[in-house]
């Protein structure tokens, strides 16, 4: 008799263990809150066919790629203020095409990197530059929170995306492999600080402004003169 | 009849620990709870699937069936057979020498530590533990 209550005793216990860790699960499940794991292995299929991403004339004379990650103050001071001076005097008249290449700096950053996947599914739906404006506008209030995915969704209704297409995305973490990639790149090429731009075949970091690097293209890719 | 108690509950421990790890591999789960950070580099390496099947759903299958056997063993029909236990001494033996190569990996291959591994790999050698403690009471009765 002792013994059947004591067994009755443990399986009240096993049932207890197994509602609660079952009800963390679930709750876990249904909280699901994206995170987006680093150095995963690269497959083929995460670069195949995809270099960055690209703004301006393809044939332009000269590429400037922008290694950035988007938790970094300097980055978003380049691509609030710099930038826009950029486009104008360099993309739009076809004399550049810029290139952005994710470099997450996990160890600064810690919404960096989901930062950058958000972008990521937002280019799935032909909508990464909006995503990537309004996650760099509104850095100082995301990089403040304790948990950032809530906003960068916030940012994709608000870029107009298709929500149960994006959480998809985001929970699958299907870039992860691609913004490896862009980062494993940017090791290749000498990068070791963000912003940083790859002209021609150099490395230009530190806080780059526009009119440097209207003169550096000036010095590669010189103006054609209108000829008498 | 503790030491089965002591399995089932280990068992049931190691089964939840197996379905968090498997419900984040899949997108279920979008953070595990990891101090280190190593265990999303485990879970998305290579070596967390075997012979084509997620390690964490092989863990899941292995802890059940000892929940299994622990739990039919402690029925009195059956708490002096030794049947529950020899299946037990076997999975759980598998199981160590398994979480012994996982470990291994983790260290030398993909330089990282995923806590969550860890605790399964301390909780299947408790198993084997308790299994070979009853498997003496078994043999001296």
């Amino acid at each position: 008799m002792a013994g059947s209550t004591s067994l009755n005793r443990f399986y009240i216990l096993l049932l207890v263990i197994a509602a609660g860790g079952g009800g963390v699960l679930y709750w876990q499940a249904r909280r699901g809150v994206p995170s987006i794991p680093a150095n995963v292995v690269v497959t083929a299929a995460d670069t195949a066919g995809f270099q960055g991403y690209f703004l301006g004339d393809p044939n332009a004379p000269l590429v400037i790629t922008e290694y950035a990650d988007y938790q970094c103050p300097s980055c978003q001071d380049f691509d609030l203020v710099q930038f826009p001076e950029v486009m104008r005097q360099l993309v739009e008249t076809g004399r550049v095409r810029w290139r952005y290449r994710d470099y997450p700096l996990d160890h600064l950053h810690s919404f960096a990197r989901l930062a950058a996947h958000s972008a990521a599914c937002a280019d799935d739906q032909g909508r990464y530059w909006q995503q990537h404006a309004l996650i760099y506008q509104g850095q100082a209030q995301w990089s403040a929170e304790s948990e950032a995915s809530g906003t960068f969704r916030d940012y994709a209704a608000r870029a107009g995306l298709d929500l149960p297409a994006y959480d998809a995305c985001m929970q699958s973490a299907k870039y992860a492999g691609r913004i490896q990639a862009s980062y494993d790149e940017g090791l290749r090429v000498g990068v070791n600080g963000t912003p940083t731009f790859l002209i021609g075949d150099r490395l230009y970091g530190g806080r780059s402004n526009s009119d440097a690097l209207k003169r550096i293209v000036d010095s590669l890719a010189p103006m054609a003169t209108p000829t008498p | 009849m503790k030491q089965r108690m002591g399995i089932a509950l280990l068992s049931l421990a190691g089964m939840l620990i197996s379905a968090y790890l498997w419900m984040f591999k899949h997108g279920y789960i979008g953070t595990l709870a990891c101090g280190t950070g190593g265990c999303e580099t485990v879970q998305l390496s290579p070596y967390s699937r075997f012979m084509g099947v997620d390690v964490a759903l092989l863990g899941f299958a292995a802890y059940a069936v000892l929940f299994g056997l622990a739990m039919l063993g402690l029925q009195p029909s059956w708490a002096g057979r030794r049947e529950p236990t020899r299946a037990a001494l076997l999975l759980a033996g598998g199981g160590v020498l398994f979480a012994g190569y996982l470990t291994w990996l983790e260290l030398f291959v993909i330089h990282a530590i995923c806590r969550w591994c860890v605790a399964s790999a301390v909780i299947i050698l408790l198993v084997l533990v308790l299994t070979l403690l009853d498997h003496r009471r078994l043999t001296r009765a």
